[in-house]
């Protein structure tokens, strides 16, 4: 004959516990409560804003550039002609864009201002396909095409239009730009992987040849692989580009240095998770001393309880269950906040609401681990409170 | 008759300089369906008895056998489960949790025998009928009456069908009208073959009880043994064995028979015979 207790019966008795005491607990609840809404708000902010890069980057940040180093006076070096046409055989290359530097350029509103005065605005050649290839678009006007490319036609990067001052695009627009005027037919939206392009002119391959000496000869290679086949495309990328000189060729990927960049701005997360740890602690200290006072303050119900049957182990098995609930309520009313701080974090920034499920897994684990620890001396104190002795002292 | 609960040469002492000696070789046998009153001063060793009789405390000597089984050697376990099956108990506090309504509290009597929720339910509500509150199953300790309160704790000690039901002051907190509606019902439960065991100084709880054991100083001074009924109401109204006169500490008892009076026009003839001795040391 042993006395039983259900495990539900448990549950369900420190449920009625600690709402026999709501005010006690939701107070003891809140150190939890807070720590856990600061860590899952920390990491739910700092995943919000990477999904927000990562869409930005195209979703899989499966942009490559190559380049062919750079020639002895620091300017890009150029690249085979045959480089872009061997790079779009590649299977897996979803689309692939060239842009060459034309050395020596400069762009000024007017020829009246001194070559000096350049602003620091490089010329490049680029292709039609090139918004296709890079994502953005144009903030003002319109894009090269094949038949602007023939003809003295500029668009501007955005830093590159508000150094010239020009933020509207008319038929009259135009910019001096390596020694005749060229009409501003469109001016870009940043672009973020590519960013060097806002400060850049750009104009169409055939109008460099004719007019600014290009050659033809592209000096960056900007493509798109399918995104589980980036890597292999890498491999290959150096030998298809420059057969002759492969060791000179330079692959990059920009998604990836803007992942550490965007990695590096949320070192500040390390802080505040710092910060919920202790509010965790000082919360589970909370919950050990309103555990410890329960247990004074209930000796007549443990006396009873005893008296009907409980065990020692029954009556502190009851409090800890009390102890994992309360700091499992604040757990769970802590990832609740944490994830409404994080949706509200998301919709003031435009960015997707990303709460990670390990960081809801891990505050729930934590609080739970908390109460339990909370909860083994008040539960020992219980169980060894003699049932004659509870009874008595009440 | 069966014993349901023996007592042998039970001694409790407690630590302390000189160490206090609540029990002293005390022999108790209680038979089933047997009423019984233990009687006494303040602090002659009454609740100490209960406690140990229940298997609340451990007795420093001597043995508790409870339906003929031996108790000492139990782990706390399976003394638990003892006392969860034998025995009933009803305090003078009531000791009902605030929280839970009537039906729950009853309910909890049987919670540590793993029966089903449903289960103690129905016996819940079986217990509270019997003690006629079927009509109180929802309301909360806070919204009964002490009477009603005290009948709640009686249908939880007697829910879950227990050989004895120990009762300490039972009538301590109530008035006499509610007072003898305890009474009534602790009388009443012998009926079933349940045993009662009830600490009292209360003369009416007294009279309607068989047995009457006198204790002092942890010793059992009186014990008038198995007697009908009808000449143990004789021999409560001429106060042979009951009488605490020979024991002047005894002011709380006085008191209460005192302040009961006042309030009790109907209710208090029957008892007047044992108050007015207590009020008049």
């Amino acid at each position: 004959m042993k006395s039983r207790l259900r495990a539900g019966d448990l549950v369900l008795g420190a449920l009625l516990g600690l709402r026999a005491r709501k005010l006690r607990t939701a107070l003891s609840g809140l150190g939890i409560a807070i720590g856990i809404a600061a860590a899952v708000a920390v990491l739910g902010i700092s995943a919000s804003s990477k999904a927000n890069l990562l869409a930005q980057l195209g979703a899989e940040g499966n942009l490559v550039t190559v380049t062919a180093g750079q020639s002895f006076d620091g300017s890009p070096a150029p690249l085979p002609l045959t480089a872009e046409p061997m790079i779009a055989r590649i299977p897996p290359v979803e689309s692939v864009t060239a842009i060459g530097y034309v050395p020596g350029a400069t762009v000024r509103r007017t020829a009246a201002i001194p070559a000096i005065d350049s602003g620091g605005i490089s010329v490049y050649a680029a292709q039609p396909g090139l918004i296709a290839t890079l994502g953005g678009g144009v903030a003002e006007g319109t894009f090269l095409n094949a038949a602007t490319a023939r003809y003295p036609a500029v668009v501007l990067g955005a830093v590159a239009a508000q150094t010239l001052g020009i933020d509207q695009v008319g038929p009259a627009t135009q910019v001096y730009l390596a020694g005749q005027y060229f009409t501003v037919i469109g001016i870009l939206r940043p672009v973020p992987l590519a960013q060097s392009l806002d400060e850049a002119a750009l104009v169409g391959f055939p109008v460099a040849d004719q007019l600014l000496g290009l050659g033809g000869h592209p000096t960056q290679i900007y493509l798109r692989a399918v995104p589980d086949q980036v890597q292999p495309v890498v491999s290959v990328l150096p030998f298809t580009a420059n057969p002759a000189q492969p060791e000179a060729v330079q692959v990059s990927l920009p998604s990836s240095i803007l992942a550490a960049r965007a990695a590096a701005r949320t070192a500040y997360a390390g802080l505040f998770l710092g910060l919920g740890a202790v509010a965790v602690l000082v919360g589970g200290v909370g919950i050990a001393n309103i555990m410890v006072i329960s247990v004074l303050e209930r000796r007549a119900e443990i006396g009873l309880r005893r008296a009907l049957g409980a065990t020692r182990r029954q009556v502190g098995l009851q409090f800890l269950t009390e102890s994992v609930l309360l700091s499992a309520l604040g757990g769970v009313a802590g990832v609740l906040a944490g994830a409404a701080a994080t949706a509200g974090y998301a919709a003031a920034s435009h960015q997707p609401t990303v709460v990670p499920a390990a960081s809801v897994t891990v505050g729930l684990g934590i609080a739970l681990g908390t109460g339990a620890l909370a909860g083994v001396y008040p539960a020992v104190r219980a169980a060894q409170l003699a049932p004659a002795e509870a009874l008595r002292a009440s | 008759m069966n014993p349901v609960l023996e007592v042998d040469g039970v001694s409790k002492s407690y630590p302390g300089s000189p160490p206090v000696t609540a029990l002293a070789a005390v022999d108790l046998t209680i038979h089933q369906a047997e009423r019984t009153a233990v009687l006494g001063p303040s602090g002659s060793g009454k609740t100490t008895l209960l406690h140990v009789a229940g298997t609340l405390e451990r007795p420093s000597s001597g043995r508790v056998r409870l339906g003929g089984q031996e108790v000492s050697g139990l782990s706390d376990a399976e003394l638990s489960a003892v006392r969860g099956r034998r025995l009933g108990f009803v305090f003078q506090q009531f000791y009902l949790l605030d929280h839970l309504d009537a039906v729950q509290n009853v309910a909890l009597g049987l919670l540590y025998r793993g029966e089903q929720a449903r289960d103690r339910r129905s016996a819940a509500v079986e217990a509270l009928d019997r003690v006629g509150l079927g009509h109180r199953l929802g309301h909360r300790p806070a919204q009964l009456s002490g009477g009603e309160r005290q009948r709640v704790a009686i249908a939880r000690a007697v829910a879950g069908h227990p050989d004895v039901v120990l009762a300490d002051e039972p009538t301590g907190n109530l008035d006499s009208v509610a007072g003898q509606q305890i009474i009534d019902l602790l009388a009443g439960l012998a009926a079933d073959g349940v045993a009662i065991v009830v600490v009292t100084h209360d003369p009416a709880v007294a009279a309607a009880m068989d047995r009457h054991v006198v204790m002092q100083d942890g010793r059992i001074v009186s014990d008038d043994g198995v007697v009908p009924r009808a000449s143990l109401k004789a021999a409560a109204s001429t106060g042979q064995s009951l009488s605490p006169r020979t024991h002047p500490r005894d002011d709380e008892g006085a008191t209460r028979a005192r302040r009961r009076r006042r309030p009790d026009q109907q209710g208090g003839a029957s008892r007047r015979p044992g108050g007015e001795r207590e009020a008049m040391p």
